[in-house]
């Protein structure tokens, strides 16, 4: 190698990070009105290219030890179907689309509530030390153990019991990430019949495209999705006629509650349904839209370079956010969650992905840069709710129960926060956008939805934002739609391991009975907390992200104590800090969030000192009919919600503690496990 | 810098691959490669026992 290229490639090295620092000194001592949202997308490139040039090169090469000779699961078991060596950027491609999911999307923006620069900070720093590391090491794990499933590793690793908490604790974040998804299209459908008529003709189209991979011509994926996405693109468009008819238009003007009953009944028949039905076409499509999205806001972002209006820090790091409540420690990192880590990716790392890994040496790529590539989807979820007045940003995903529900009680409300923003401004914005009201629309995805509209619409022509909106909209649902299909399915499947374990019949996953009564306890399960949230005069996201957040961020901290016991058992010891110091961030995070969730006098935050709070004034006869009405089944979920959150601390401390005995045992002597790994065997792939 | 032609067939094949549509070709393949002469499934067949194995277990996130 001669000396030039290398002093240029250094050269380039230094003047990145040059560029990322100044990034980050531009983001953070910014002070003017507004920010160009340029800034954050060169810093958060930076910040990914060094994390991944350097930590991810040193993890590879000096504690993972990746082996290119090594032939991987895939090689050895290849079986030309889950097991089969892939290229490594067709391999990313799949994993980025399974990880990529509506969180990343939903958490910046309740985040910007804070400011950008708070989420931006997050977003950047814990993805490149934390979640891009924790998605490598599992991934890394799993393809050194013929591609076993977290739950198998923590059997191995743990024991029966660290598995069982590690299922329970799934079994619980799909539930309530079900829940919570589930609420944020039932507040963005509410009584919009333009975006309630879209989402529902997704389900007919789903339905064609099934039928034509099924029967007309199987298996010819591309074909079926290209019809599909024309369709969809057709209903967005259909939706705004519906909006326009006096007769349809009240037909799919729906109240929250009616749309609660649909999308549970919903999520009830897809999931007994045929996959081939609804939920594999459904899913083609959301996956070829996702990837579409992705990039085309990416473009808007790059090319437009929308000015950003929030502003850095805003007053309510103190804790008194109105769309979440709590200080920006730790709520601001259960909030983010998958947008910085993701508990859920341990999932799909460990499993799915490692089946397909050709060479060992792609766990790099795929495992940390998928990651750093989810990391900023984030980051352009925070530029799109940032890219609004921050006025109409609060106005939008502040519930009425918070602000009060007139629009005039609203905004003078927000405004005093020093937010300005007038009722004949935000009835503008809904008109532009064929919207009757954005009042109240919890859950990040209208706002993002009148962001991107924002963004799109400038750069692909004005006049359309309407069209842009609802077809944000869409691209939300489809996929939301499509966690609660896959959700119900696998948690009806965790379900029916569970119950097969009290009675065999019960496991049999072709025994209809015991399908539909898993199915029904899996519905009941989220449908019950989307309920509640829709009751809820607070909103329901208020409680429900939050719990979310907290129970996405303990399953990271179960895989990383899997990874850390992993590594202590074969020889990694003095690398142990790489998973260990994010395991150690997580469990202080999720420790601090959950004890305030629990304890704290504030009812803004605390479960059961809200319960007390609402108790206290439904006693006093303060409160309007219509809370009476709900206030007892709200006081008995803030108990379910206290109780839930004392349960789920209990098993991530257990699973710790755990962790830590196994590795004790093992330094000290006392119980030398055998290894886990698969032996070695040379790859025959050129 | 490759070929625009070059390029295009680069990336179609990788959203074809990306989406499953080439999935039974490369078995196809997989089956001549290993099993040379033993019985494969038709394409229907193989198209919904792939569904089924796919969605038996955890492959989309939040």
């Amino acid at each position: 190698m001669t000396t030039t290229p290398r002093l240029l490639r250094a050269a380039l090295w230094v003047g990145i990070a040059i560029l990322g620092a100044a990034g980050f000194g531009g983001i953070a001592l910014n002070r003017g009105e507004s920010i160009n949202a340029l800034w954050f997308v060169v810093t958060a490139v930076s910040t990914y290219l060094i994390g991944y040039r350097f930590y991810s090169g040193w993890i590879a090469a000096r504690v993972c030890r990746l082996d290119a000779t090594r032939a991987t699961p895939a090689e050895r078991l290849d079986n030309g179907r889950d097991f089969m060596p892939t290229h490594r950027s067709i391999v990313f491609g799949h994993h980025f689309a399974a990880i990529a999911g509506a969180g990343p999307l939903i958490g910046p923006t309740l985040a910007a509530q804070f400011g950008y620069l708070p989420g931006t900070l997050w977003l950047l720093v814990g993805a490149v030390l934390a979640g891009c590391v924790q998605d490598m090491l599992v991934l890394f794990c799993s393809t050194r153990r013929d591609g076993r499933s977290l739950a198998h590793l923590a059997r191995d690793e743990l024991g029966r019991f660290g598995a069982g908490a590690a299922m329970l604790g799934t079994l619980f974040i799909m539930i309530i990430l079900m829940a919570v998804l589930a609420l944020v299209v039932v507040k963005a459908m509410a009584h919009s019949a333009w975006s309630t008529a879209t989402v529902f003709a997704t389900i007919p189209i789903a339905i064609l495209v099934g039928i034509y991979l099924r029967y007309l011509r199987p298996g010819r994926v591309m074909e079926a999705t290209a019809i599909g996405v024309a369709l969809l693109l057709l209903a967005v468009g259909a939706g705004g006629w519906v909006d326009q008819h006096p007769v349809l238009s009240a037909w799919f003007d729906l109240s929250e509650r009616a749309l609660a009953v649909f999308v549970i009944a919903y999520g009830f028949i897809a999931a007994v349904l045929p996959v081939w039905l609804l939920l594999a076409p459904r899913d083609y499509l959301s996956t070829f839209v996702k990837l579409g999205v992705v990039f085309l806001l990416a473009f808007a972002i790059v090319v437009l370079q929308p000015e950003i209006h929030m502003p850095a820090v805003t007053r309510f790091v103190d804790g008194t956010g109105p769309i979440f409540s709590g200080k920006l420690f730790p709520f601001l990192f259960i909030t983010l969650a998958c947008g910085a880590i993701s508990g859920f990716h341990a999932l799909v790392s460990s499993g799915t992905t490692p089946k397909l890994i050709a060479r060992e040496t792609d766990v790099r790529m795929v495992g940390y840069g998928s990651m750093a590539l989810e990391s900023f989807v984030a980051i352009m979820a925070l530029v799109a709710a940032c890219v609004l007045d921050p006025g109409v940003y609060f106005a939008i995903n502040t519930a009425a129960g918070v602000v009060g529900a007139d629009p005039a009680t609203a905004t003078a409300t927000i405004s005093s926060w020093g937010f300005p923003v007038t009722p004949g401004h935000m009835q503008e914005l809904a008109s532009s956008m064929g919207e009757q009201s954005l009042y109240g629309r919890t859950g990040g995805a209208p706002s993002l939805a009148v962001g991107m509209a924002h963004i799109f619409g400038s750069a692909f022509g004005d006049g359309l934002f309407a069209v842009w909106y609802h077809f944000a909209i869409m691209f939300e649902a489809v996929f939301i739609l499509t966690v609660l299909d896959a959700g119900t399915r696998v948690g009806r499947f965790i379900m029916q391991d569970a119950l097969g374990t009290l009675w065999e019949p019960l496991g049999r996953t072709s025994w209809n009975p015991s399908v539909w009564a898993a199915s029904i306890l899996v519905c009941i399960g989220w449908g019950y907390f989307l309920y509640i949230g829709v009751l809820d005069p607070n909103g329901g996201i208020n409680i429900l992200w939050p719990l979310f957040g907290m129970a996405n961020q303990m399953l990271a901290a179960i895989a990383l104590a899997v990874v850390t016991a992993i590594f202590v058992k074969s020889g990694r010891l003095r690398y142990s800090w790489v998973p260990g110091v994010p395991l150690a961030w997580l469990v202080i995070v999720t420790t601090t969030a959950a004890i305030q969730k629990v304890t704290s006098d504030d009812p803004r935050i605390g479960f059961f000192a809200a319960a007390r709070d609402l108790a206290a004034k439904l006693a006093a006869g303060v409160l309007p009919p219509e809370r009476v009405a709900v206030a007892p089944k709200l006081i008995f979920n803030l108990h379910l919600d206290g109780w839930l959150t004392v349960a789920l601390l209990a098993i991530v401390w257990i699973i710790v503690l755990d962790t830590a005995r196994g590795c004790w045992l093992h330094l000290s002597g006392r119980r030398v496990a055998p290894s886990t790994e698969s032996p070695y065997v040379t790859t025959q792939l050129a | 810098m490759k070929p625009a032609p070059h390029l295009a067939r680069g990336l179609w094949r990788g959203l074809r691959a990306l989406l499953g549509d080439d999935a039974y070709e490369r078995y196809l393949a997989h089956r001549q490669d290993r099993h040379p002469g033993a019985a494969t499934l038709d394409r229907r067949t193989f198209y919904l026992s792939e569904l089924d194995r796919r969605w038996t277990r955890i492959n989309r996130c939040c």
